[in-house]
């Protein structure tokens, strides 16, 4: 049975290899990833949900997301309302609309950071080795000895020591999300650090960069030219992956009370107020931003999953 | 073999240096641990002055690491600022709580696992195959707190409405000697945990064994004749195991610092609810030896099982 399907891979890429006489490394990796019917499912909810969120910001104004009627709280779904309210009365769909629009901006900028980071300090270790990659191997295994909720937690509250200054002079969404982003980001570069390493550590062996060396190329030049373009593939699919992760992450912490600080909306932090009026029932202010949550995470993960596939070409398509 | 563990226990314990200094300059700097005395009235400004010398918080902050670390190396750890308790006190309250939650959990999980990996693999692209896969995508794209905050809404709140026996969903009004009780208090949480754990393990084994029936030694047992039960059995299951040891292995000391966000949700009264509550109260000595005692065990975890997994695979060579 397994034997097939080894065999119907092995010459599935075959095909793909000898229909066009002289395919580029990107139309490879696009045939592969178009055959991925998970990944493209993926894509497409992605396309939907962005979709969603640009459109209704169109037709919502904020100022109906951060609405407070309190003579409509914890209304059901109804046709005026139409996911709902919460304890305060303020429209759930509305709230939906731009919590999503945080949570995908939290996600996108703290995911940047994630790259930023863990690309420079698995390169920089792989490149120069020595006691610069002992010493910062230590501290990225000293980062990952911390389970991640724990480093979020105490690295949140370091750095959001200084937004209640901030607050008071009504800064205050701005200074929480910012800071949301910044914790993220600092506490996931981790894993990226490593395979960057590794991947960096294989590369610097080989020929083309010690002619880039005896061509005279400085350090800079033979690691931003050379070594980050190569390792690029990983970087996007670790970028993919982390963006699913980076927005799980700013749920949790959004649901601890410690992110997004309200009344500025994330599918976090609404969650955070059904969890005191859960006990009355009031499903429809859980299910609503879980929904979200989930379809995000997970169109992101499929979508992830396929270009693991599609730049890989060895690996496996059991998942 | 002895030279590879006496080297990496050298690492571990630069690793755990460097855990603690970036753990003390996190949780000492996040917050002022005298600010519950700045509204009371009885405590005059000399008074908390004269407090912070004789707890030695206005000495330089590398004296105030150091004193912390001379003792957290004779074990201890301190007192709460707030509860007044020695912290080890503390969190050997807590420990024990936490590990009959965690280890539930976990045993649970990797029997359920285990067998919807093994259905999934053998008959792989089957329907049955196809619900699990899509069941455990689905599941690792969850927050662990939309399956709490829905648990609690079927199984206490609907199932009470509805007049039927309902699940409590926490508060801490039982006492651990009275075993029905317990049992009762960790269905819930119990259940949320084994469903996200599940997801991730049961996808892992999945593709583990799919990888392992691919292989040569396989085909040459099906050669031989051996019943596929025989060759699933003797030979898959077995090499299959191997990374889901490790991964396992590396999970274990995780456990330790128990589920927070769980916890949390079903008030249940463990390490990662400790930790949670005393780093809102910005308590630095609690938050500090919780993060210390759980990010030793993952440092120490990581050898132990890379140790045991040289021994249960000859293939691999230590360097």
């Amino acid at each position: 049975m397994s034997t097939d399907t080894l065999n119907s891979r092995g010459i599935s890429t075959l095909k793909a290899e000898s229909t066009g006489a002289a395919l580029t490394p990107r139309q490879l990796i696009w045939r592969r990833f178009r055959k991925h019917k998970m990944a493209l499912a993926g894509g497409i909810g992605i396309a939907l949900l962005l979709l969603f969120i640009i459109v209704g910001s169109i037709f919502i104004p904020l100022e109906k997301a951060n609405y407070v009627d309190l003579k409509a709280h914890l209304a059901p779904p109804s046709a005026e309302h139409w996911l709902g309210t919460d304890s305060t009365g303020r429209d759930s769909f509305s709230r939906v609309v731009y919590g999503g629009q945080i949570s995908l901006i939290v996600g996108i900028l703290a995911v940047v950071i994630e790259i930023c980071v863990g690309t420079l300090i698995g390169g920089v270790a792989a490149y120069y080795g020595g006691w610069v990659d002992a010493l910062l191997m230590r501290f990225t295994e000293a980062m990952l000895s911390i389970p991640s909720l724990f480093l979020l937690i105490v690295l949140g509250k370091f750095l959001g020591r200084d937004v209640q200054t901030i607050e008071i002079f009504g800064l205050s969404f701005s200074g929480s999300v910012g800071i949301v982003i910044l914790v993220i980001g600092l506490t996931s570069w981790m894993y990226l650090a490593r395979i960057v390493r590794a991947n960096v550590l294989s590369l610097k062996e080989m020929d083309y960069i010690s002619a880039a060396r005896s061509l005279g190329a400085s350090n800079s030049r033979i690691f931003f030219s050379h070594l980050v373009p190569n390792t690029l593939g990983i970087i996007i699919v670790s970028a993919t992956l982390g963006l699913a992760g980076a927005i799980l992450m700013e749920a949790y912490v959004s649901f601890l009370g410690l992110g997004v600080q309200p009344p500025t909306a994330s599918w976090g932090n609404m969650l955070t107020s059904a969890q005191s009026f859960i006990q009355r029932g009031a499903w429809w202010m859980w299910v609503f931003p879980s929904m979200f949550i989930i379809v995000t995470i997970l169109s992101i993960n499929l979508m992830g999953d396929g270009m693991r596939d599609a730049f890989d070409p060895h690996s496996s398509r059991h998942m | 073999m002895w030279s590879y563990l006496a080297r990496r226990l050298v690492q571990a314990l630069f690793t755990l240096l460097i855990i603690t200094i970036l753990c003390f300059i996190l949780t000492r700097l996040s917050a002022d641990p005298l600010a519950q005395y700045a509204t009371n009235p009885n405590m005059s400004a000399e008074d908390r002055a004269a407090l912070r010398e004789r707890l030695g918080l206005n000495r330089p902050l590398p004296v105030q690491y150091l004193r912390w670390l001379g003792l957290a190396v004779q074990g201890e750890l301190g007192n709460s600022f707030f509860s007044k308790q020695p912290v080890s006190t503390m969190i050997a309250q807590r420990l024990p709580m936490t590990i009959v939650l965690m280890v539930t959990a976990e045993i649970i999980t990797l029997a359920i696992a285990l067998t919807l990996g093994i259905i999934s693999a053998v008959k792989q692209y089957s329907f049955l195959d196809n619900l699990i896969t899509t069941f455990s995508f689905i599941g690792y794209s969850m927050p662990i707190f939309f399956i709490a905050l829905g648990l609690i809404l079927i199984f206490a709140v609907k199932f009470k409405q509805m007049g039927w026996p309902y699940m409590p969903t926490g508060a801490d009004i039982w006492s651990p000697k009275d075993m029905g009780q317990l049992v009762r208090h960790m269905v819930l949480p119990v259940l949320a945990l084994v469903i996200i754990t599940t997801a991730n393990y049961s996808r892992f084994i999945r593709s583990s064994i799919l990888e392992v029936l691919g292989m040569d030694y396989v085909r040459t047992a099906r050669a031989k004749g051996l019943t596929e039960r025989a060759v699933l059995y003797k030979h898959a299951l077995r090499n299959a195991a191997l990374p889901f040891v490790t991964i396992v292995g590396l999970d274990i000391p995780y456990l330790l610092g128990g589920a927070l966000v769980t916890e949390s949700v079903f008030a249940w009264p463990g390490m990662g609810r400790l930790f949670w509550e005393y780093a809102q109260r910005g308590d630095f000595p609690v938050v500090l030896g919780v993060l210390l005692i759980v990010s030793t065990a993952v440092v120490l975890f990581t050898i132990i099982t890379d140790m045991v997994y040289t021994l249960v695979d000859p293939r691999i060579r230590l360097g």
